[in-house]
């Protein structure tokens, strides 16, 4: 593939080609979640708005993004799915959040899924008995902690109150901290919605309810939006370690309860996913004072730039040095791995439609690789995530926002404490350093490429049709109808069991995984040689 | 240890399901749809639903699985969801040219109370359905139930929608097929071609989730029961319905309309059912079994006899659903294996009637069905005695490697391991190919296992 592939694709055609096919009023109405961008202007996009009925979608529910997303990492709670028995069973275990005890006797409820399996009875005359008598079993067998309750869809509209429920099994097990989410699948427009809903319960429920910690290093930090996809966290873990930082609290990937109980102890918090947990960032700002940050470790380059934030704001020269020794030592490798790689790569092209950060995030990866992402968006991003946060105070609050609930944080009246002086923050403010900030995807774009927002299942078939990219990257629903075609997809939620992809260490494997892909040759396989043109048949002609 | 809070001791468990041995109805909705040739699935709820069913399999089969959502939001949770469902049936047929939308329901829009009949009848009179397009709907509430129940539902929907009975009777045996793999559905097709039977089978998953990759992306596969082929259904001889429980209600609907006489059988899983299956075909199609039958059958007893020491009296426990459990603890029984845990989640008297019945000999054996009959129950239950042999969907991998116990995958879903939808488990091929794979997990587990004096060159 040539040097100029990009350059040689007319990707401005694609919205009048794309859109032809709809009806006016669905034409109207996803054009304005295409566009051509420019990032020095930045365009307004249309994002976090309804799905059209009928079209496909990559997207999933509110109950999705709340359960399956944020809590369900952790290993030490267990989460009851209130509800008839599907929703349980299809968030059990199909995320990849490693998790990692070191002794058998430490608590670990992944490899499990709970359901009370509401009958026809129960949505007739309520589920609340049926739920509370699943908690009593559920403290019987496992004596846990903590469970937290997650309502479907017909929860809330029966009217079960998951919330009074758990309430009341506190009065009864003092010992155990219970309590519920209202994440039915049909509140908001997408994942993102349970998100915040996720956000809210964590801050209401977890963080803050334990201030008595061991600190193992003076530079202790949060790393929010981080769920341990193929040990993503393990590998922040291990640089973090090397360079001597802790990390107080992971949400949530690998967590405990105890990390989110003391994650107000921390002195910064790195958000990674700014979309499924930009929440509890700024909350843990508000509270205690917490000042966070943008960070990401998908790629070498912005895993380095990520880690010399983190010295710059503690400002402590023997951290920077450490840091930087780092970087040099694990450089080496990522060098030598790139190098390898992109004399396959370079020059090719990728298309990225995942999540609420990825598409934004894995950019930097390619690029290392040499490679170009000629249009990309959001499952089920807002529009702070591809325009930055500056446009937040514009984005107009619909019906669907509206329904979800905001809680109002005030700065803790024993534990607020600044973690730097106004003084300090301005100094590292003029060293560049960006606090309660997030630039989004499009200024990291090139001008003239395509960024769409909840992509559709034709408007996919097109972009391949049009512009057959080297790679396509998304998730399972897509993967085999993009191969049939021809293309490999890359799988962005679960790596393809693969991973980890974070820090340096997975920035060498996404470049092998990747120069796999580049070397396969079983694409080059589809045709039979005797549909190829240059097959030419003969017949025996008999009299 | 990853099941590391499972004990032998049990408790009387009422109210909570731990690690399902079932899911819920749409799922199966979706999947009998998608063996109807040209038909796109749609879920009338959340988003949600849609997307877990779409994911779940196609992890399963590594094959594209298209289907539309009426994408309900809070305000269509509390008016209704007729307008989403309207539009919905609009979109789809304008951007995605189906020939025919399954509408299935879920718990939301069942709860609701949408009337998928009326709805549909406004989507016609609006003008939503183009000529010579269809839409066929059943209602799969969730807490009804399970994915099976789904399954059977929309079965009935495609007899209820399609099968027409005209004056001329046709010698054909309609082969109603249960919840297997399209391998196993081609298999079947294959021995009744063998036959040379004419016969339809539906829903036909074959050429639709196993298809070729050739660089040619077809949103609707060349596979698939086409609508001719459904509407003849009702001009059939005979029916013969694969698998109670996904099959009996659309068989019955069958009979009722069209006056199609039907009989019940296993799905073809073990050398037993697979000769109740072709005699009773050979006696509906009025055609011989051919020697080459026979001679197959033949081939598949000299595995079993040439590996009889293997599995003689052999502890197995197996999970998953009726229809494929009681051929598959049937021909364990013929291997004189002793399957003595089965769990399903699926509720039924069958069930338990013909377990009681298969079981008759091992007194050891225990079996439950419905709620709370989950894996969590059939863990502990090997806790208090342990088994040579896990048989079960990908979910078992973490009980065969907690207990070091050799496992087969079979079932919904397998999502790591890939073939099952290549190579067939029906039919007397099928089973050698099962008995195959036992031999492998007992042999592979023990030549890794064992004193390095005792590995043996032969079998």
């Amino acid at each position: 593939m040539d040097k100029n592939k990009k350059e040689t694709l007319d990707l401005s055609k694609f919205k009048e080609e794309v859109l032809a096919i709809y009806p006016p009023k669905i034409a109207k109405k996803r054009g304005k979640s295409i566009l051509l961008n420019d990032p020095d202007t930045i365009p307004e996009i249309q994002a976090n708005v309804r799905t059209i009925p009928g079209i496909i979608t990559q997207r999933g529910c509110t109950y999705a993004g709340c359960k399956g997303v944020v809590l369900g990492p952790t290993r030490d709670i267990i989460n009851i799915t209130h509800g008839p028995i599907g929703c349980g069973f299809y968030s059990w275990l199909t995320r990849r959040n490693q998790t990692r005890t070191t002794s058998d006797d430490q608590e670990n409820f992944i490899p499990y899924t709970f359901s009370t399996d509401m009958q026809d009875s129960n949505i007739v005359f309520g589920g609340e008995e049926k739920l509370k008598a699943a908690i009593r079993e559920a403290i019987e067998l496992f004596n846990p902690k903590g469970i937290a309750i997650f309502s479907t869809c017909p929860v809330g509209l029966i009217g079960d109150d998951v919330h009074r429920v758990s309430r009341q099994m506190v009065e009864e097990y003092p010992d155990v901290n219970i309590f519920g989410f209202s994440c039915e699948g049909y509140r908001g427009v997408s994942q993102s919605a349970g998100h915040h809903i996720a956000n809210n319960g964590l801050f209401k429920h977890l963080i803050g309810r334990k201030d008595d910690v061991t600190p193992t290093s003076k530079f202790r930090v949060n790393v929010l939006g981080e769920y341990n996809i193929g040990g993503d966290a393990f590998a922040i873990d291990s640089l973090f370690e090397k360079c001597g930082i802790e990390i107080v609290s992971t949400m949530s990937g690998n967590s405990t309860l105890e990390n989110f109980e003391t994650a107000h102890t921390a002195d910064l918090s790195l958000v990674m996913c700014h979309r499924s947990i930009n929440y509890v960032a700024e909350m843990l700002e508000t509270s205690f004072g917490i000042p966070w940050t943008k960070g990401n470790f998908i790629g070498a380059d912005a895993t380095a730039k990520t880690m010399r934030k983190v010295g710059e704001y503690f400002g402590d020269a023997e951290l920077s040095a450490q840091i930087e020794k780092v970087i040099a030592e694990e450089m080496i490798a990522v060098k030598a791995a790139a190098d390898k790689a992109t004399a396959k790569t370079t020059g090719k092209t990728t298309m990225i439609f995942v999540g609420g950060s990825r598409a934004h995030h894995y950019q930097e990866l390619f690029s290392e690789l040499g490679m170009t992402t000629i249009t990309a968006g959001y499952e089920f991003g807002h529009r702070d995530d591809y325009e930055g946060r500056r446009v937040i105070p514009t984005i107009k609050i619909d019906a669907d926002s509206r329904n979800i609930e905001e809680i109002t944080v005030t700065q803790d009246a024993t534990r607020f404490k600044p973690r730097k002086t106004e003084e300090e923050l301005e100094k590292l403010k003029a060293g560049g350093l960006e606090f309660n900030n997030y630039d989004g995807l499009m200024k990291d774009m090139e001008k003239g490429t395509l960024v769409i927002d909840d992509l559709s299942h034709h408007e996919m078939e097109k972009l391949i049709e049009l512009y057959k990219p080297d790679v396509f990257c998304a998730g399972i629903k897509e993967k085999y109808v993009v191969q049939k075609m021809g293309i490999p997809l890359k799988q962005l939620h679960n790596y393809d069991s693969g991973g980890p992809y974070a820090a340096f260490e997975g920035a060498i494997n996404f470049y092998k995984d990747i120069e796999m892909i580049a070397c396969s040759t079983i694409f080059k396989q589809m045709k039979a040689p005797w549909e190829s043109e240059e097959f030419v048949t003969a017949e025996y002609v008999f009299n | 240890m990853l099941l590391r809070h499972t004990t032998a001791k049990e408790i009387d468990r009422k109210a909570l399901t731990i690690n399902p041995a079932k899911t819920c109805q749409p799922v199966g909705a979706m999947y009998a749809a998608l063996g109807i040739h040209g038909c796109l699935p749609h879920s009338h709820g959340s988003q949600g639903c849609c997307s877990y069913h779409r994911s779940a399999l196609s992890r399963h089969f590594k094959e594209p699985v298209m289907a539309a959502t009426s994408s309900f939001s809070e305000g269509s949770s509390v008016f209704g969801g007729s307008a989403n469902l309207v539009q919905a049936i609009d979109t789809i047929f304008k951007v995605y040219s189906p020939e025919i939308i399954a509408v299935h329901t879920t718990c939301l829009s069942e709860t609701i109370g949408d009337d998928l009949t009326q709805i549909v009848s406004k989507a016609v009179e609006d003008g939503c359905v183009p000529e010579g397009k269809m839409v066929i709907h059943c209602n799969t509430p969730s807490y009804v139930g399970t994915h099976v129940t789904g399954y059977s539902n929309q079965v009935a929907a495609m007899v209820k929608f399609f099968s027409t009975a005209t004056p001329k009777k046709k010698n054909v045996v309609n082969l109603v097929a249960g919840w297997m793999e399209p391998s196993d559905m081609g298999e079947i097709k294959r021995l009744a071609s063998v036959m040379e039977a004419r016969t339809i089978m539906f829903p036909d998953m074959t050429g639709v989730l196993d298809t070729p990759m050739n660089g040619h992306y077809k949103m609707y596969p060349d596979g698939g029961t086409t609508s001719k082929d459904l509407i003849a259904t009702g001009d059939s001889k005979f029916t013969l319905g694969l698998g109670q429980y996904c099959t009996e209600d659309a068989c019955i609907k069958l009979e009722n309309k069209c006056k199609v006489k039907f009989e019940i059988l296993d799905i073809p899983i073990g050398f037993k059912a697979t000769d109740r299956f072709l005699m009773s075909l050979s006696r509906h199609a009025n055609l011989p079994i051919p020697d080459s039958l026979s001679d197959e059958r033949g081939r598949l007893i000299d595995l079993i006899a040439d590996n009889a020491k293997y599995l003689y009296g052999k502890r197995v426990a197996l999970f998953g659903d009726p229809d494929t459990l009681i051929p598959l603890t049937e021909f364990l029984v013929s291997l004189d294996m002793r399957p003595v845990y089965i769990v399903t989640g699926t509720p039924g008297k069958p069930f338990d009637e013909r377990m009681t019945e298969l079981l008759k000999d091992i007194p050891e054996a225990k079996f439950k069905s419905g709620e709370t009959a989950d894996m969590f129950r059939m863990h502990q239950w090997i806790k208090q005695e342990g088994v040579d042999l896990l048989i079960g969907n990908t979910y078992g991998k973490y009980i065969a490697r907690d207990e070091d116990t050799p496992f087969v995958r079979f079932g919904f879903p397998i999502a790591d391991r890939p073939g099952h939808n290549y190579f067939a488990k029906t039919g007397y091929n099928g089973a050698a190919n099962l008995v195959t794979q036992i031999l492998d997990a007992f042999l592979d587990h023990e030549d890794r296992t064992c004193a390095e004096e005792k590995l043996e060159f032969q079998l």
